[in-house]
Formats: C-alpha cells, sequence, structure tokens
C-alpha cells in the first residue's frame, strides 16, 4: 500500500475497517504532506488543522462504538472554495468573499458529513470559477504539481492539484464548462461531472445555473463512485435536482461488465489537438476495441457552436448570479462612495478581478435590450440542437471518448488572451450544454511527462454505466495510481 | 456591421454596476469584440422551430408545501456585514 | 375644451402565507427586524430559491375569482436592478408567461344618493403575475437602515388595463378588488401594512381623442382615500398645465396624503432595462383542470353576488346589502341571525346589525368576532319584538345590556321586568275607534290605497296609551276596524 496520503479511499477504508489505522493517523499524514508541499503547490485557499482533527477523533470514536457511516467514514475531503462550510470561509478565490465566513452548510456539505468525511480545506479556483488555469484566482495562482511552472488547470485548479499532490484522499470541485474534467486531466487525476441535476448545486456558489455541477476528483474511477455515491440524491432545496433512484454505483462496477458501443466523434479529433495527446487517447480506443467493444464513429456536428453558446448562456447568467455581491449585506464594501450607486461601482469595481468583470459585461451585453433574442434567445435555441447531437447519438452508443484537453498543461501565463483561453474547453462543454455526465481519467503522459486525461461521456443519469465503462480502462492500467516527484 | 460595433460600455458597465477604467474599457471593448466574432457563428446555425432549451432536464410543479422553519439569528445574519446598526444593514442615504 | 381622463392601476398585494415566496422562513409584520431571514432571503452566496406551493394556489384562486385565463404553463424570470432593498439585486417575477392573464374587476359606480344601488360596471385586467416583495428601507438623517423581513414576501401584481376614467372609479376598483382577495383568503389587503400597495398611471385627453396622452405615474398611494383624492388631483394638475398652455411630462409623482400635493420624483438617469431572462433556478409551472378545479371549489361567493341574492332571499334594501357584504363575516352573521329568527324578519334582523351592532362594536373597539351578542341573540330579540312581548324602547335597552354582558335577551327581558304589559283589548280596540275617528283624512287616504297613511293613525293611539301599546295589536286592530268601517 502507497503512503496513507497517496492512498485510495478503497483502500483506506479496508485499513479502517481492520484496524491498520485510524482516521486521526490518516488524517495527520495528510496534514504533515500538505504542510510539506502546499508552499509549492498553492492548492488551498486555507485549512483548519484543528477542526480536520476534531471530526477524524470523531470518525474513529464512532468506528470504536461499531457505528462506522461507510466506505467515507474518517476520509480527509477538500472542498473546493465555492461549496459552502458551516463557520469556514467562502471565497470563491475573490477579493469580494475575501472575509466571508459562510453560516451554512451545503447540501453536498451536509451529504459528506453523513457519511462520515473529514471536512478537509477549501481549495483553490479561478475567482468564482472563472477560468481554465486558476491564474484568475486573486489570492494565488496554484501549480501543477507535474510541473511547478505549468498551471493545474481550471476552475477546480486548487482540488485536482491537492489531490494530485497527496494534500487531500478525495476533493470536490464543480464544473461549468469543464472545471473539473480538465483540471483532472491537467494533474492525471480522475475527475466526475455529474449529470445536471443529479448533485444538489445548493450551498455552490452559482456561475452559470443552468451548467454547474459538483462533482469529485479521487484516485481511481472506484473512489469517484464511493465520493458520488455520498453526494448524490434529490434535494428539495434545489429545485433543479431530479428525483431518480440512486443506483449502487460501486457494485455497478462490478456487474456491469459490456462490452459496450463506444463512439468516436470525429469533431473532436480535428484542428488544435495535441498529436501526443491524440495518440494516448487513441491508445485507450484500442484498449476499449481490444476488450471486445464496439467502436463507432459518431457525428456531433453543432460542436463548434458550443463555445458561442456557451460564453453567452453562461455570462448572461453569471452577470445576474453576481449582482449579489454589491458590498451591501456582506462581502467587499469600497471605503469611499459617496452614495448608493457609487457603492455599488467602487465596490464591485475593487472587489472583482479582470476576467469577473469581463464575463458580466458580456453577459449584461447579451441580455440588455434589443440583443435578447440574437444572443441569449438563439443560444437557448443551438444548446437544443447540440443536446439532440449527443441523443442521437446515444441512439447508437453506450458512452462516447473523446479527449479531455486539446493540449497538456500549460505554462503560467501563456493564454493571456482571453479567448485561446475560452478555447481551452472546447471538449467539455458540449457535456454541460446537454446536461450530460463526463468523466476524465488518466490515460498517459507526454515525452515532457505531463499527464493527459480521456473524457468519457455517458447517457443522462445512467451514471453506474459510464462508471462502470471508465473502470474497465482505470482498472487495467496504472497511470491514475503514478504520483508526481514534488 | 457586425452586431457588436455598438458594444457601448459606458451603457452596459453601467448596468452592471462596475466602475471601470479607461484602460479596462479600451481592454475589454476589444477582447469582447473578439468573443462576440466567434459568437458570431452561431448566426449560420438554421434555428427555424427550434425550441430553446432554458433546462437541460425540464420537470414541472417543483415546490414545497408552506411550512414555516426557522430562519437566521440576527446576528447569524448580520455576521458578514460591512456596517450595521440596529440591528439593520448601514447603506448610504437612499434618496428615492 | 373638455377633458377626460384615462387610468390604468397596478396593485401589489401580499399573499399571506406562513413561508416566504422561495424560502421557507417564516412571513410576517411587525417583527423586529432582520429576524424574519435565512441565507435565501438574504441571497448569501450559494443559495436556491424553491416555489412556495400556498402561493400558486392563492395567485390560482385570485385569478378564478377574477374571471382571468389561468396559463396552462408559465415561468420565471429574472427581472435584473440594483437596489438595497432588494438583496440579489434581481427579482423573480413573471415577465412573458404569467399565471393569470385577463380578467375584470366589477365595480359599483355611487349612486345618486347614498341609499341608492350605483351603476355596476367591469374594469378589465390585463394580467396578474406572481413575483417576490422586497426588504425595508428606513432613512435615517445621514445614511438608510435595511431590514430584510419582507423580502421575498409573495407578491401579486394585478394590472389594469386603462380603462379606469375617474378618482371614484379608481376607488370602487380597489374596494372591489380588496373584498375579493379579503373574501378569497388570499390577503388581508392592510394598507397602513404594505399589504396592499397601488401605483397609479394617469393621463388626460381632449374628449373625443382617441389616442392616449402622456402618463404620469403617482406613487405612494398608502389609502384607498389617497388613491382617490391623489388620482383626482393628478388629473386636476395636468388640466390646468395643459390648458395653461404647458406639456404634461412622463414622470412620476409623489404624492403627499396629508397635504393634498404631489412632487416629481428625480426621474431615473437612465430608462430601466432589466434584462429579464428565464431564471435558470426555478422549473416552469404547469396547471391543469383538476388543479383549478380544486381551487374552484374552495371559492367564496363575491359581495356583488351576495347583494343580489341577499336582495332576493331576504328582501333587503340597499341601505343593508350595501353594508353587510363587504364584510364576509357581518355578512355570515347576518345569515345566521337571520335564519334562526325565521322567515320575514330578515330585514329587523339586518337593522339591528347594521345600526346598533355595528354602533355598539364601534364604541367598544371590538371586532365582530369579540362580539359578546351573537346571532341567535339578535334573532331571539327580534322574535321577542315580533311577538308583542318587548317593545321598542325597551328593547334598546335590551341590546345594550345584551352587548355589555352576553345575556340572552330573554333573561335580560325577565331580569329587568321589561316585557310588554298585555294590553287590555278592550281599551286598545277604543283607542283605535278615537283615532279613526278623530282622523278622517288618513282614513280616506289609507281606503285610497296609501298603504302608509295608516301610520298617521297610530301616533295618537300611542300618545293616548303614554307608548305602551303593542304596535302589532295596534296595526292588526286598526286594520280589522278599517277594513270593517
Amino acid at each position: 500500500m502507497p503512503p496513507l496520503h497517496f492512498s485510495t479511499i478503497a483502500e483506506l477504508s479496508d485499513a479502517l475497517a481492520a484496524g491498520k489505522t485510524t482516521s486521526v493517523d490518516l488524517t495527520r499524514a495528510v496534514i504533515a504532506r500538505t504542510q510539506a508541499v502546499e508552499e509549492r503547490v498553492k492548492a488551498f485557499n486555507s485549512y483548519d488543522t484543528a477542526d480536520a482533527l476534531a471530526q477524524a477523533a470523531a470518525s474513529d470514536a464512532r468506528r470504536a462504538a461499531g457505528l462506522s457511516l461507510g466506505p467515507l467514514d474518517g476520509i480527509p475531503v477538500g472542498i473546493k472554495d465555492v461549496i459552502a462550510v458551516t463557520g469556514q470561509p467562502l471565497t470563491a478565490s475573490s477579493k469580494m468573499l475575501a472575509n466571508f465566513v459562510s453560516p451554512y452548510d451545503a447540501t453536498v456539505t451536509e451529504k459528506l458529513r453523513k457519511a462520515g468525511a473529514v471536512i478537509w480545506g477549501r481549495l483553490n479556483l479561478d475567482e468564482f470559477a472563472m477560468g481554465s488555469s486558476t491564474e484568475n484566482s486573486a489570492f494565488h495562482t496554484t501549480r501543477n504539481p507535474y510541473d511547478l511552472e505549468r498551471v493545474p488547470g481550471g476552475s477546480s485548479g486548487g482540488s485536482a492539484a491537492a489531490l494530485a499532490a497527496g494534500e487531500a484522499i478525495a476533493t470536490l470541485g464543480s464544473d461549468t464548462g469543464g472545471s473539473i474534467r480538465q483540471p483532472a486531466a491537467l494533474c492525471n487525476v480522475v475527475g466526475l461531472k455529474p449529470t445536471y441535476g443529479l448533485v444538489s448545486r445548493y450551498g455552490l456558489i452559482a456561475f452559470a445555473s443552468s451548467l454547474d455541477q459538483i462533482g469529485p476528483f479521487t484516485r481511481s474511477v472506484e473512489d469517484a463512485a464511493i465520493t458520488l455515491q455520498a453526494i448524490a440524491g434529490h434535494d428539495e432545496r434545489d429545485s433543479t435536482s431530479v428525483r431518480i433512484e440512486i443506483p449502487d454505483y460501486r457494485a455497478a462496477l462490478r456487474t456491469k461488465k459490456g462490452p459496450w458501443r463506444i463512439g468516436i466523434p470525429r469533431e473532436y479529433f480535428g484542428e488544435g489537438l495535441d498529436p501526443e495527446v491524440a495518440a494516448a487517447v487513441e491508445k485507450a480506443v484500442s484498449f476499449y476495441e481490444k476488450m471486445g467493444c464496439e467502436i463507432k464513429n459518431v457525428s456531433l456536428p453543432h460542436t463548434e457552436y458550443g463555445v458561442g453558446v456557451y460564453y453567452i448562456i453562461a455570462t448572461a447568467e453569471c452577470s445576474s448570479n453576481l449582482s449579489r455581491y454589491d458590498g451591501v449585506r456582506y462581502g467587499h464594501r469600497s471605503a469611499d462612495a459617496k452614495d448608493i450607486v457609487d457603492l455599488y461601482f467602487k465596490s464591485r469595481a475593487e472587489g472583482f478581478g479582470p476576467e469577473v468583470k469581463r464575463r458580466i459585461i458580456l453577459g449584461t451585453y447579451v441580455l440588455s435590450s434589443g440583443y435578447y433574442d440574437a444572443y441569449y434567445l438563439r443560444a437557448q435555441k443551438v444548446r437544443t440542437l447540440i443536446r439532440q447531437d449527443f441523443l442521437n447519438a446515444y441512439d447508437e452508443v453506450d458512452a462516447i471518448l473523446t479527449p479531455t484537453s486539446p493540449t497538456p498543461a500549460f505554462k503560467r501565463g501563456a493564454k493571456a488572451d482571453p479567448l485561446a483561453m475560452y478555447l481551452c474547453d472546447v471538449y467539455t462543454i458540449g457535456v454541460n450544454l446537454a446536461g450530460l455526465p463526463g468523466i476524465s481519467v488518466p490515460c498517459g503522459f507526454s515525452s515532457g511527462g505531463l499527464p493527459i486525461g480521456m473524457q468519457l461521456i455517458g447517457q443522462p443519469f445512467k451514471e453506474a454505466d459510464l462508471l462502470a465503462i471508465a473502470h474497465a480502462y482505470d482498472s487495467a492500467h496504472d497511470w491514475s495510481r503514478r504520483t508526481p516527484n514534488l | 456591421m457586425s452586431a457588436h460595433d455598438d458594444l457601448n460600455i459606458d451603457r452596459i458597465a453601467n448596468l452592471a454596476r462596475l466602475a471601470l477604467t479607461p484602460e479596462e474599457k479600451v481592454k475589454f471593448s476589444a477582447q469582447l469584440a473578439d468573443v462576440l466574432t466567434n459568437i458570431e457563428k452561431l448566426k449560420q446555425v438554421d434555428v427555424t422551430g427550434v425550441e430553446p432549451t432554458a433546462h437541460a432536464f425540464p420537470i414541472y410543479n417543483v415546490w414545497a408545501d408552506d411550512v414555516a422553519t426557522p430562519g437566521l439569528s440576527v446576528e447569524a445574519a448580520l455576521r458578514n456585514a460591512p456596517e450595521k446598526r440596529d440591528n439593520m444593514i448601514v447603506v448610504p442615504k437612499v434618496v428615492e | 375644451m373638455k377633458y377626460e381622463a384615462v387610468i390604468g392601476l397596478e396593485v401589489h398585494v401580499q399573499i399571506k402565507t406562513r413561508s416566504k415566496m422561495f424560502t421557507r422562513v417564516a412571513a410576517g409584520y411587525g417583527h423586529p427586524a432582520n429576524t424574519l431571514t435565512d441565507p435565501v432571503v438574504l441571497a448569501l452566496p450559494g443559495v436556491l430559491p424553491v416555489m412556495n406551493k400556498a402561493a400558486l394556489d392563492a395567485i390560482i384562486k385570485a385569478g378564478l375569482l377574477l374571471g382571468c385565463d389561468i396559463a396552462p404553463v408559465c415561468k420565471w424570470d429574472r427581472k435584473n436592478y440594483f437596489y438595497p432593498d432588494s438583496p440579489k439585486n434581481y427579482q423573480i417575477s413573471q415577465y412573458d408567461q404569467p399565471i393569470c392573464l385577463n380578467g375584470s374587476v366589477e365595480i359599483e359606480l355611487p349612486g345618486r344618493a347614498r341609499n341608492i344601488q350605483g351603476e355596476h360596471k367591469k374594469i378589465a385586467l390585463t394580467r396578474i403575475h406572481l413575483e417576490e416583495d422586497v426588504g425595508k428601507l428606513n432613512h435615517e438623517a445621514f445614511d438608510s437602515l435595511v431590514d430584510y423581513n419582507r423580502a421575498g414576501t409573495p407578491l401579486m401584481e394585478i394590472v389594469s388595463e386603462p380603462v379606469i376614467k375617474s378618482a371614484e372609479e379608481a376607488y370602487a376598483y380597489l374596494t372591489s378588488l380588496r373584498a375579493t382577495m379579503i373574501y378569497g383568503g388570499i390577503s388581508d389587503c392592510d394598507m397602513e401594512k404594505g399589504q396592499l400597495r397601488c401605483d397609479a398611471n394617469i393621463s388626460i385627453r381632449p374628449v373625443g381623442e382617441t389616442r392616449l396622452g402622456t402618463k404620469v405615474e403617482l406613487k405612494n398611494l398608502n389609502s384607498i382615500s389617497f388613491v382617490r383624492d391623489g388620482i383626482a388631483h393628478e388629473i386636476k394638475r395636468q388640466i390646468a398645465v395643459v390648458e395653461s398652455g404647458g406639456v404634461i411630462v412622463q414622470e412620476t409623482r409623489d404624492y403627499d396624503g396629508m397635504t393634498g400635493t404631489s412632487q416629481s420624483l428625480r426621474s431615473k438617469e437612465m430608462a430601466h432595462d432589466y434584462r429579464y431572462f428565464p431564471d435558470p433556478d426555478l422549473m416552469p409551472v404547469k396547471v391543469d383542470e383538476a388543479w383549478k378545479a380544486r381551487i374552484h371549489a374552495e371559492c367564496p361567493e363575491l359581495p356583488f353576488a351576495k347583494q343580489t341574492r341577499f336582495q332576493g332571499d331576504y328582501s333587503l334594501p340597499y341601505t343593508l346589502t350595501s353594508v353587510l357584504v363587504w364584510d364576509q363575516a357581518l355578512a355570515d352573521y347576518f345569515e345566521e341571525a337571520a335564519k334562526l329568527a325565521g322567515p320575514g324578519k330578515a330585514q329587523a334582523v339586518g337593522n339591528w346589525i347594521v345600526n346598533d351592532l355595528q354602533r355598539e362594536l364601534g364604541a367598544a373597539n371590538l371586532d365582530l368576532a369579540d362580539a359578546r351578542v351573537r346571532p341567535a341573540h339578535i334573532a331571539e330579540l327580534v322574535k321577542l319584538i315580533d311577538a308583542g312581548t318587548l317593545l321598542s324602547n325597551a328593547a334598546k335597552e335590551v341590546f345594550v345590556e345584551m352587548a355589555a354582558t352576553g345575556e340572552p335577551p330573554a333573561a335580560i327581558v325577565a331580569k329587568r321586568g321589561l316585557a310588554a304589559a298585555p294590553t287590555d283589548t278592550a281599551e286598545l280596540e277604543q283607542w283605535c275607534r278615537d283615532a279613526i275617528a278623530a282622523n278622517a283624512k288618513s282614513v280616506a287616504e289609507f281606503q285610497a290605497g296609501k298603504e302608509s297613511a295608516i301610520n298617521g293613525l297610530k301616533g295618537p293611539i300611542m300618545k293616548a296609551s303614554k307608548g305602551k301599546a303593542n304596535p302589532k295589536l295596534v296595526d292588526e286592530t286598526l286594520r280589522r276596524l278599517l277594513a270593517g268601517a
């Protein structure tokens, strides 16, 4: 078994059950590792060791009393700093919320507590989850543990990097256009974006409400199944959460064995795709073919419009969602406002970073009088076509396999142009627009030693099948178990 | 003329209640023009008869029964307030 | 030149629910500042709205009571604007798919006299939609203080077509609308508590002109009388402006009911651009026939329908129905008493309620619900009078004591010895004969068919009997004698 801080949930839950370790020992190991590497990785905005150790002690006490809550009991799980945890900071990596302390728990936080997890640390991100590199954090840029000069991806860069660096056993992120899957690919971890509506968004700071979804980062597909089990399910506080029966995802990894029909969309293998990424993904395709899966070419003809549709819908929704950050009830308030309107103008100008401002401006523009039909309404219609493309493909295949990111991790500062950064999400955006589940699974390394991930896209609410397909590959390879030299 | 030539950054910033510096205005205008040019592609798509998607999986009538539950204490409600007095939030005098 | 006014009213009515529109913290009035909040009300980072089913039931009921078309599907939109009483800086409202369309409010215009029923008219509605209320700003000397207790309270906006012609019509519209809401249990509509608020859009045009004039929005009309007075004032003001060669400016004016004056509010620096779009956090609402039928079954009889029925079933005069039907509790009280009193006594019952009961309640500052006099008491009182056991002066005394003690009238009559003495029939007949002999003119008139002429004979009889004659017996005896004469 690897060191505690690099072990999987599956391994650790066995060790805890067998009395080979305790949650306090495990949590101490994670804290020690964090203190050793965090100066270089900078994955966290804050962490509270006393609080984590108290939770760990409570977990050990439960276990000693024979009241263990399941495989997550006693496991330290890091939380992206857009998900509310009572009594802990909730900053969205924004100056606007630098001093905000949450008076409530997000539903996923509550669910993790019910599963016994040790809620651990607030993880860095692109401010308000807007970005693909974590460079837009108002506090600091998180580094890629595989190359500290490179970005970890984003927006959930802190969640991916912390896990890759051994600073947590699992983490939660949020994904609006690829914010879980892309950093997972760039940091060599598994990242799952569930079907829209499977996991409650209550307590997740909204970026684009119709696209946002919380999901786990883990060291294996099996761990993703375990974590998803804990956080999935209907929540009466989220009107968009869906009432469905939640299957046993971990059991499905063993019961669902294929062979499956796997679709390869040609639109995802064109211009802009790094050849090493293409080669690694092709190898994964061959693996499935060898295990007896039927590989089919499928077409998603409206793919090229995805980025445009996304940047209309996401910015429109964010321009409205971020109106509440006005310096009135909480958050940054400008010290020299002369009246209420000035207070809004200055507090928001001082509290938001450039990317957030840019998206608020774009979103305000596309909703403004005279432009709604041309932009927002049209984007919603093209969104319907994009969604229909996927549903048509699912008449013929069980899952779609693509690269997660066109390239491995890029250097910090390499994408100063917003449009170039937006195009990082070209393979992940369609999944959010269609509301589908998608998972990024490590599938190799570049010649420069940078991780490469592949994306599997499933059918709505069929996470059990998607995880089983991903597990077939992950359990037959050791990519996801490799660790960086830090 | 493309639709975004008339992107009036002052009008939009005013609606968004965002004070922008002259440098930001110039920079954002140029960057947004780029993005909007990319977005212009959407005009090529035939959307005749296509219903807009507001929700990926629309369901109807998601509500709760009218039962009052306890809320936040005044202390918790005002815990993060930048300025408060008499259990209320203080803002610059609002002239109606 | 003659001018006519064109008025449209936008009325906001708070729906009476236990919890707020999009979260389950309690709704209420008069609580200490910021004690009715939760993360959703305060728009903390990460919160989400969930619709209140009871508020939907209530607006559907309002729509059915006002004859609206209930949309089979409606949705929620965000109305984006910054204001410190609005925690999210957007209001969840309904933009292009409101839940209720069309419909009307039936009004009664003032009659020629107070006791004469006025003309009825229907004021068409454009729409009714559901939204959430904002918080309250308290303006201090150097700053403003925000209390979010009211924020998120379910609010209906009822928009009339611009078809109201006068301040009196506006007054009648609000009176009728408020009664409808109260009858439906939808709102208490207490304007002092802000449960009903009204803005008026007013323009004038020369009589005969079909185009609309420039409209002025009148705000802060915080009582129904102020709405009437404010509109009347604004119409006069506009006519004066036009007649002195001026032009009406499109603006919002604030009416001060205490001084009877209005002033222009500083115009907003830019036209509104609310950037409405469908709220992605909420799912649409589908209203099927079964839902409508269920609400329909809960709909009460409205005042005008009740008035027509009271006029028919109980033969009540307009002077009584016009008081009784506007207060549902009073109308119910009347019906209970009238049924207990039995046929033919409804008008007497109504008179006791409208005159004596209301007076006693007013004097004691009591609500009807707290009245010691119950419908059974009124019925019993009327029966005692009708049977001749109780004469009118004594009955008044009984009522006052009944109102004070809640004792049944028969007990008071017995305790205080107020029963009318059994009249000697021979003596009474003599008084009647004397009166007939002495009042030939009244006799002649009565026999010529003037029914009321009989009253001219009763006065002298009452005088002769020192008020003790049983009026019912006097009436019967007179008629018998006159018939035989």
